[in-house]
């Protein structure tokens, strides 16, 4: 066993450890979790992102409900230091299938045994990769001036992002600790929320107008596509830029890159880039430049209005653009900037904006 | 009924019966085609359900739909009811208003509607085709077929067809109607749910309905039993009006104002009617047909001055709670059912009385408004139920108080079916429709004091539930989960399992006893720790064995060379304890306790006080 390894069970034997001296001790087996809601996260001052905050919730065995969460979590366990012992792997579905044989320890839907993972890893203070546990969503694709080095099955490889690559771009592996920057000439990342408009950005040839990094988020990004962004962010010192829809689950798109996300924010530290900024479509874009927009729904109305009482977005630019989007009562998409022409989001409206960031 | 009669009575000379109809429509229950077709049912159905009582038997009865054309349908009712006599067949099916009854004061279904020949007119007006009628007296006689419809000038029967045929029923009565009409299958007011309702009402009688589609439905006969036959009564001056009194007078065959009182009337002596004519200022001697408009008003106003008994409340015939639980629990499937049969009561002269079904829990759906069935005089009212008292008063009736949701003023949501029935010699309805009880305070007293009874009763079973619920859940911990998390937490840890029983006993809410030994300077001690984890004070005895040299406790008693240490313990919820006792041989028995139940006890046996049987035996053994 890798040394790595076996702190990963000695991390998870100790959870183990508290339910057994628990026991014995004549108690109510239980074990407190961080609360992950938006009403749990706090601002951390030294790394300027989200992290939960001191609420717990307990699994306790004084419920039924609380009592089958632990004895999954004991039958997890066990099924992960039998993982790390053989030097194997498997994914949040695979673990899903796997506890069919568990008998009454079975998982009625993967939700819930992904949330039982996620609670091991505030538990442990360790990511799911250290209990060989992959995900399934594939890491978004990166096109730019950047070369980089990866570790692959056939040894290390050296790959340029705009060079060595399909108009696809570079798909980020699910581990991106495993690829190290070898070289770039970008001056900035933007992240795309939408296909169309990434593969807009490419034809248009963006990247090598601005040197632009251009990554796709794919909607709400996966935990490595937020790693890629930050690692970008931090070690060869790039701004990143996010540019989604005009909608209130876009914004929460930005949130969860800039700040980190409410269902991950044990690992905000590893995963936010709080230096992001949010480029648009912002609900005064609608305004501005007069974009055709689609009328509000319910739905969106009370997501804009959770986004008022969200700690994450308690400033004054977004309390204006979400108050005027409430009062304007509309929605635009990023590809409603095609009604001034295909070229335009590349010639005009990207240029505009950045400049007004200082980006360019 | 009256107040049509009368109307009729006055137009029938200017305008012809089908005038009538068309300008009251709405009043008759034909106001679109899908209610016609309901009307029709149900006109049928109550004078088959009228009829079979009346005569004793058991009603059964079938109803049949058959689509004609797009809008057109035959609708088809057959009893085994005492049938009708040949020569009076037209007469009550083809003439309106035939035989109703004047001032004859009980509990009938046919205060509803206008009666059977409202449906042969209608059916007449809107398809042209005259109404079919079989029906059959006896087994020795044949049966009478007539071929009807009604003179809408002079409001006579006409014969379209007579005949005498073999029939395959011994007895009964059949009615096939041609209509326009709508039918909907799913719907809340559709003939499924009218003859579903009524047959909650009357479980004593068996209906069949084949629906247009050929879909064969059967409501149950649950009770053998008929219901109390209503008693007519003659009216008590409280419910009387000015009008009613000059009609009364018209047929009365009292020489003069005191016998027409006393005679006419319930409640009404010689005394009182002399009282009556005092203070109304009329005298008493006057021939009832000569009463003046203006003397019947002072009459009136009398009636309310002067001490009257309350009326008697016997011609009332309640459903029963009985047949009300069979007739909700063969319809629908609840896990608790409970009823309240309101003691008859008295508004403006009128007896009434109201019952209340509630049922809860089984297969009725969770997240939508309970279910409301409304009954007046067992008479399902399928319309206006949001214009009714009924649903008012159920609706004024804080529900979450009972453990169920509601929004304020609104039907409660949640797996209920509540019925009620208001039973009365004359129901109060909003409208000639009679489709919705009038908001009268004395009636939605009563039907709200019923709820608020039912739902208390409602409202212990689902805390016992609640209770039962949680123990169950506990128990599923401590039994199935419990087990379980230790056995893989110790494989895991490669460690020897650990003892549960205080665990448990913190779980389950019990007296834990834990025992062990401690070594001291080549003695040992017996450390008994005793935690009480429920919610109230302990007493109790608690014993252990062990033998040679012993000291400690309150008390230590030899037998066979056995040592008994014996404590009393008294512990306050929360509380704990450690026994001590040194010994030389201390043994591994748990100790014993007396006094607690075995299920409140973990980690010891537990002892039962000798039963009364035992203590018997030994006194015959001294004896």
């Amino acid at each position: 066993m890798m040394e790595r390894d076996r702190f990963s069970l000695k991390k998870l034997l100790g959870v183990v450890e508290s339910l057994y001296d628990q026991i014995r001790k004549g108690e109510i087996p239980s074990l407190d979790i961080a609360t992950r809601t938006k009403k749990n996260i706090e601002f951390r001052e030294e790394s300027r992102v989200w992290v939960y905050g001191s609420k717990t919730s307990s699994r306790t065995a004084k419920t039924v409900k609380g009592a089958y969460q632990l004895l999954k979590t004991t039958y997890v366990i066990d099924f992960l230091k039998y993982q790390l012992q053989e030097g194997k792997s498997s994914t949040l579905r695979e673990l899903y299938y796997i506890s069919e044989n568990w008998g009454i320890a079975k998982f009625n839907e993967q939700p819930e045994s992904d949330r039982l993972i996620e609670d091991l890893e505030i538990l442990t203070d360790l990511q799911r990769e250290h209990f060989h546990i992959r995900p399934e969503e594939d890491g978004a694709s990166v096109i730019g001036p950047l070369r980089i080095r990866e570790a692959t099955r056939r040894g290390l490889k050296e790959i340029h992002c705009q060079d060595d690559v399909g108009e696809g771009g570079y798909q980020i592996p699910t581990n991106v600790d495993n690829i190290e920057f070898v070289d770039h000439d970008a001056k900035f990342v933007i992240a795309i929320e939408t296909g169309g408009m990434r593969d807009r950005l490419v034809e248009n040839g963006f990247d090598e107008d601005y040197n632009a990094i251009i990554v796709h988020l794919k909607g709400q990004p996966a935990r490595s596509t937020r790693r890629l962004l930050k690692r970008l962010n931090e070690e060869l010192n790039l701004p990143v830029v996010v540019f989604t829809d005009g909608d209130p689950w876009s914004y929460r798109i930005f949130a969860s890159v800039a700040y980190g996300s409410i269902k991950s924010a044990h690992l905000s530290e590893y995963l936010a880039t709080p230096s992001a900024q949010f480029v648009g479509i912002r609900p005064s874009d609608i305004v501005n430049y007069d974009l055709p927009s689609d009328k509000l729904t319910d739905q969106d109305i009370r997501a804009l209005n959770s986004i008022l009482d969200d700690p994450r977005f308690d400033s004054e630019f977004w309390k204006n653009e979400v108050s005027l989007q409430l009062e304007l009562r509309k929605k635009s998409e990023q590809q409603s900037l095609a009604k001034y022409g295909l070229e335009f989001v590349t010639s005009t409206y990207l240029p505009e904006k950045l400049t007004e960031m200082g980006i360019i | 009924m009256n107040e049509i009669a009368e109307e009729l009575a006055k137009k029938q000379k200017q305008i012809s019966i089908a005038e009538f109809f068309e300008k009251n429509r709405q009043v008759l229950g034909f106001d679109n085609p899908a209610k016609s077709l309901l009307t029709v049912v149900k006109e049928a159905v109550d004078n088959s359900l009228d009829a079979c009582e009346e005569a004793d038997i058991l009603p059964d009865i079938f109803v049949r739909i058959i689509r004609l054309g797009k809008d057109i349908f035959r609708v088809i009712v057959e009893d085994n009811g005492p049938g009708v006599v040949k020569s009076q067949i037209p007469n009550i099916f083809a003439r309106l208003l035939y035989g109703s009854r004047f001032h004859s004061i009980r509990q009938s279904r046919g205060q509803q509607g206008i009666g059977i020949s409202a449906a042969v007119l209608y059916s007449q007006l809107s398809t042209g085709k005259p109404a079919t009628i079989i029906s059959r007296t006896s087994p020795e006689k044949k049966a009478s077929y007539f071929k009807l419809q009604i003179n809408v000038k002079s409001n006579e029967p006409e014969i379209v067809e007579e005949k005498e045929i073999e029939w395959d029923r011994p007895r009964g009565t059949r009615i096939e109607l041609d209509i326009v009409g709508s039918y909907w299958k799913g719907r809340k007011q559709s003939v499924f749910e009218y003859l579903r309702s009524t047959s909650v009402v009357n479980p004593h009688a068996r209906i069949t309905f084949a629906d247009p589609e050929g879909e064969l439905y059967e409501f149950r006969r649950v009770s053998e039993q008929l219901p109390p036959k209503a008693v007519e009564v003659k009216p008590h001056p409280h419910g009387i009006e000015v009008g009613e009194i000059i009609k009364m007078v018209r047929f009365t065959t009292a020489k003069n104002l005191t016998e027409f009182l006393v005679n006419e009337f319930v409640r009404v002596g010689k005394k009182t009617a002399k009282e009556i004519c005092k203070t109304a200022g009329v005298d008493p001697s006057i021939i009832p047909g000569d009463i003046t408009r203006y003397q019947a008003q002072k009459l009136v106003e009398a009636f309310k001055k002067v001490p009257l008994l309350p009326p008697p409340t016997d011609c009332l015939s309640p459903i029963g709670e009985e047949l009300i639980k069979k007739g909700i629990l063969k319809e629908y499937d609840v896990e608790f059912l409970t009823t309240i049969s309101r003691k008859p009561k008295v508004y403006s002269g009128n007896p009434f009385l109201v019952e209340v079904g509630l049922g809860y829990g089984g297969s009725l759906h969770r997240d939508e408004k309970s279910i409301l069935l409304r009954f007046a005089n067992r008479v399902p009212l399928l319309y206006q139920q949001s214009g009714c008292a009924i649903t008012k008063a159920v609706e004024s009736i804080n529900w979450r108080s009972y453990g169920i949701q509601q929004s304020q003023g609104e039907l409660p949501v949640g797996p209920l079916v509540i019925l009620v029935h208001v039973a009365s010699t004359n129901v109060p309805f909003t409208s000639e429709s009679k489709e919705a009880v009038a908001n009268v305070e004395d009636i939605v007293g009563e039907i709200r004091l019923a709820l608020q009874d039912a739902g208390r009763q409602l409202r212990d079973y689902l805390s016992r539930k609640k209770k039962l619920e949680k123990r169950r859940e506990k128990e599923e911990i401590i039994a199935k989960i419990l087990p379980l998390i230790v056995k893989k937490v110790s494989e895991i840890l490669e460690r020897e399992e650990p003892d549960i029983s205080r665990v448990i006993a913190r779980i389950m809410g019990k007296v834990y006893i834990g025992k062990r030994v401690e070594d001291m300077d080549g003695e040992k001690r017996v450390v008994i720790s005793i935690e009480n984890f429920s919610n109230s004070i302990k007493d109790f005895a608690l014993y252990d064995i062990s033998e040679g040299n012993v000291s400690g406790g309150d008390k230590i008693s030899e037998i066979d060379g056995l040592k008994t240490v014996s404590w009393r313990v008294s512990l306050k919820p929360g509380e704990m304890v450690d026994l001590t006792y040194i010994t030389d041989s201390p043994r591994e028995d748990p100790p014993v306790v007396e006094g607690l139940s075995t299920e409140l006890v973990e980690g010891a046996r537990t002892l039962t006080v000798g039963s009364d049987e035992e203590v018997d035996e030994e006194y015959d053994g001294e004896g």
